[in-house]
């Protein structure tokens, strides 16, 4: 389960202290089934996993693995079948390494966001800035969109509801690099315990727009480390999901995934194909529009809901 | 992954070529392999098996076994089955006779709705009209802005009398700017709405009221070509809320197969209109279906290649051109025009690249060189209607001309009117009934390759006289094509 204690360093003496941050929990995903399940009705699984972004590779094998774990456990009921899938998914998904990187007590934490255009980048910064104000940290954050009309005026909004320092470009279009290092500059002159910085959407097709990336998190290396870089990927996306994983690791090292409007229909079934080939853990999911609407993502919460009835 | 289907599909091709008949089994294959393709692309499971059913149905009729090629007749029933789904021929926007047009925009969250607006603001603008765009999604923060800065980039109105980041009425805001646009005579109303999820009641029921206080011309659903399986639940949701008549597809300039647009289109059978392409507001265009079945059953250009090679090479064309040959009328224009057209399939070149299954097809395109297509075309282009028409008019004097017009030299022109002569004399013995020489003409060399680089192997072949006039007529369009005879065994030039 995850446990929202977090190290930083204390304000007066330089020793670390422990900051406790209010629990989020995951709740509300919608199920799979709402039907009836039986040993007859496992072939049928796989169209339903298919329809939820599983995919045909990861749906196939699911399927496989159920129907022999069901057969050695001797599980046929509805209930039992229920939770053997359950067993099953969260046993690819649990992972040690689920929670936010904010244990080294190295400051500032420094966090990158990134992802395809529209996925939830912004508001999932103003999501975590509030969190982490909440819990009486220290926020800056960093407009490193500076493409986009209208990019930063939107992180200025959220950091205004997260109460939040805001680090903006000095002149539109400015190197988004040079922002990042001032975001993190900034941090540490200001003795903040985080600098969160958010990036122009790109689509994980366009080498420059990528090569970008690794740009800024050079720029962010010459003062500081990287804790986390986060991609955010929407629960709507279907196998595309898995290019963008491949593309953004590759140039910038994420280290966790963001599962974006998991409050719509969508299951964000992609996320297990991702999780199984490129190995990068779900760390937070959104939950809606509000600066309240997210929580961190749990492998038994999220597989919970799927099997629920 | 790229290429899978298209490998697998013309391997499959390969083997019942030599067969010539598809059996039952066959197309259950082929269809096992287009049903996984379908749903790599995204397209929902349900529409994929709706698909399929009906691909089979047709596959196993007379069209295909009576097909002088069954398994081009398959992909080609694949594709048109795609084709038609996706809307068929791409539909114009829809204007009122009294303007203002109302075009209201809906979609989900981060679909791309507001960069839209303006896409569409600027294009409405380049086709003579006077767009306002109206700022209704005065949820998300800073919209109100992001829209303003694009109708400013685009050159046009907005109306965005309300701050946004949930402060004031979106409906009313709509209700207002028609009257708006109304008094500054704008023929078009470009609505841009908050993104919402198919399940949000509320946020469902401010679309709709939007809608009944507007009366649009046209509902706009703006989809995200990433969209996975949820496609089909959300455009129902959309449909039955807000009343759907047509979708755009945005980041097209992405990876993503884009499989929803099928979904989509299944599910409301409304057309797509448009495609969005980037983040600058230029990068829009009219919908293609068939590019966009291409693109969905990862044929890379394939089909676009058969069908290609079909409007390059149809029957009705090769028909005139053989009577031009036989009358001896054949010019330097025609000349031109056969080559511009090979130039067409020539620039695919790179896309072939990546298609391990067109190898047959990458090889003769390899074989043409484009430089010198473009000195071939500039001389053609250089010389007079007369010139053209006749080229034995061509003197010293003109050569040097049309040489300077076209940057070259004079014995580039003297080298394209040999060869264009030779091209002529070769076509003509071969509307005779063919000589041994036809095994060295190839596209390349008609299309102004260097000849002698290509020499046929001197491999002697008798063409076949065929007492069937359908066979007969195949066999002189392979000709004419440059194609090595249907019968010979050695691999149309289109693989499959
Ligand atoms: N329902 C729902 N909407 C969300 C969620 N997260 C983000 N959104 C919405 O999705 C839309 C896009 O969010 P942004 O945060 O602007 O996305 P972005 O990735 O920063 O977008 P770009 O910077 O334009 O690439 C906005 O309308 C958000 O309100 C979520 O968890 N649930
Ligand atoms: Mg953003």
């Amino acid at each position: 389960m995850v446990d929202f204690k977090f190290w930083r360093k204390g304000a007066k003496q330089d020793e670390l202290a422990e900051v406790e941050l209010p629990k989020r929990d995951l709740s509300g995903i919608r199920s799979l089934f709402p039907g009836e399940m039986s040993s007859d009705s496992i072939q049928d699984l796989e169209d339903i996993l298919l329809m939820a972004d599983f995919g045909f590779q990861a749906s196939e094998d699911i399927v496989s693995q159920l129907k022999s774990r069901a057969n050695k456990l001797g599980a046929t009921s509805d209930a039992e079948l229920r939770l053997v899938l359950k067993d099953l998914l969260v046993e690819y998904l649990q992972r040690e390494d689920a929670q936010l990187n904010l244990t080294s007590g190295k400051l500032p934490y420094v966090f990158l966001v990134v992802g395809v255009n529209g996925a939830g980048k912004t508001t999932t910064i103003g999501k975590l800035g509030r969190w982490l104000s909440d819990g009486g940290w220290k926020v800056v954050l960093g407009a490193a969109d500076t493409f986009r009309a209208a990019a930063v005026d939107q992180l200025a909004t959220w950091a205004k509801r997260a109460e939040t320092d805001l680090v903006s470009p000095e002149k539109p279009g400015q190197d988004p690099a040079s922002v990042a290092y001032q975001t993190v500059s900034r941090a540490i002159e200001t003795d903040a315990d985080i600098a969160i910085i958010d990036t122009a959407g790109r689509l994980q097709n366009k080498k420059d727009l990528m090569d970008e990336l690794g740009k800024i998190r050079r720029a962010v290396e010459k003062i500081a480390q990287v804790d986390e870089v986060l991609l955010v990927i929407d629960s709507t996306t279907g196998q595309n999901g898995l290019s963008q994983a491949r593309a953004f690791s590759e140039v910038a090292d994420v280290t966790g995934m963001v599962l974006t409007k998991l409050d719509g229909t969508a299951k964000g079934g992609v996320l297990y194909a991702i999780q199984r080939e490129f190995d990068i853990p779900v760390k937070l999911v959104g939950v809606g529009e509000g600066i309240n609407d997210f929580a961190f993502f749990s492998a038994e919460q999220f597989a919970r809901g799927l099997v629920a009835r | 992954m790229f290429g899978d289907l298209s490998t697998r599909l013309s391997d499959t091709f390969r083997n019942l070529r030599t067969r010539g008949k598809l059996t039952e089994a066959d197309i259950d294959g082929t269809l096992r392999d287009i049903r996984k393709a379908l749903l790599e692309a995204d397209v929902s499971l349900d529409v994929v098996k709706d698909f399929v059913a009906s691909v089979r149905v047709r596959a196993l009729g007379d069209e295909v076994s009576k097909a002088l090629n069954p398994a081009e007749q398959v992909v080609q029933i694949v594709n048109s089955e795609l084709v038609e789904i996706l809307g068929g021929e791409s539909r114009q926007l829809r204007l009122a006779k009294n303007p203002p047009t109302v075009i209201m925009l809906a979609g989900l969250q981060g679909s791309g709705k507001t960069t839209l607006a303006g896409k569409l603001a600027l294009w409405l603008k380049s086709q003579q009209q006077t767009p306002l765009l109206v700022a209704c999604d005065l949820q998300r923060p800073n919209a109100v802005n992001q829209l303003t800065v694009l109708a400013e980039r685009a050159g046009v109105d907005v109306f965005a009398p309300e701050p946004g980041n949930g402060v004031g009425d979106p409906v009313k805001v709509a209700k207002q700017s028609i009257d708006h646009a109304k008094s500054k005579a704008h023929s078009v109303v470009i609505i841009d709405t908050a993104g919402r999820l198919g399940v949000d009641e509320e946020m469902m029921q401010q679309a709709i009221d939007i809608r009944n206080q507007t009366d649009p011309d046209e509902v706009l659903f703006v989809i995200d070509a990433m969209l996975g399986q949820d496609a089909v639940d959300v455009a129902k949701a959309f449909n039955d809320g807000v009343g759907v008549t047509g979708t755009v597809l945005t980041k097209l300039d992405g990876d993503a197969r884009g499989g929803a647009a099928l979904s989509v289109s299944s599910v409301i059978g409304e057309n797509v209109l448009f495609s969005s392409t980037g983040e600058n507001l230029e990068d829009f265009e009219p919908f293609y279906p068939e590019r966009m079945a291409s693109r969905i059953l990862d044929m890379g250009d394939v089909l676009t290649l058969i069908e290609q090679a079909q409007k390059t090479f149809d029957e009705k064309q090769q028909q005139e051109l053989a009577e031009k040959i036989a009358k001896e009328s054949f010019t330097l224009e025609d000349f031109l025009d056969q080559m511009q057209q090979l130039k067409k399939m020539g620039s695919m070149k790179s896309l072939l690249g990546m298609m391990p299954g067109a190898g047959n097809m990458k090889k003769q395109m390899e074989d043409f060189d484009e430089d010198e297509l473009k000195h071939t075309e500039a001389i053609i282009q250089s010389m007079t209607p007369v010139e053209r028409q006749q080229p034995r008019v061509l003197n010293g004097s003109r050569r040097q001309r049309i040489a300077r017009g076209s940057g070259t030299t004079v014995t580039e022109v003297n080298s394209l009117v040999n060869r264009f002569e030779q091209a002529a004399k070769m076509m003509k013995t071969m509307s005779k009934g063919g000589t041994p020489q036809m095994q060295g003409m190839n596209m390349a060399q008609l299309g102004g390759g260097n000849p002698s680089a290509k020499k046929s192997k001197g491999k002697k072949k008798k063409v076949s006289k065929s007492g069937n006039p359908a066979r007969r007529a195949a066999e002189e369009r392979a000709l004419l094509e440059g194609k090595p005879n249907k019968t010979d065994g050695g691999g149309s030039a289109f693989g499959l």
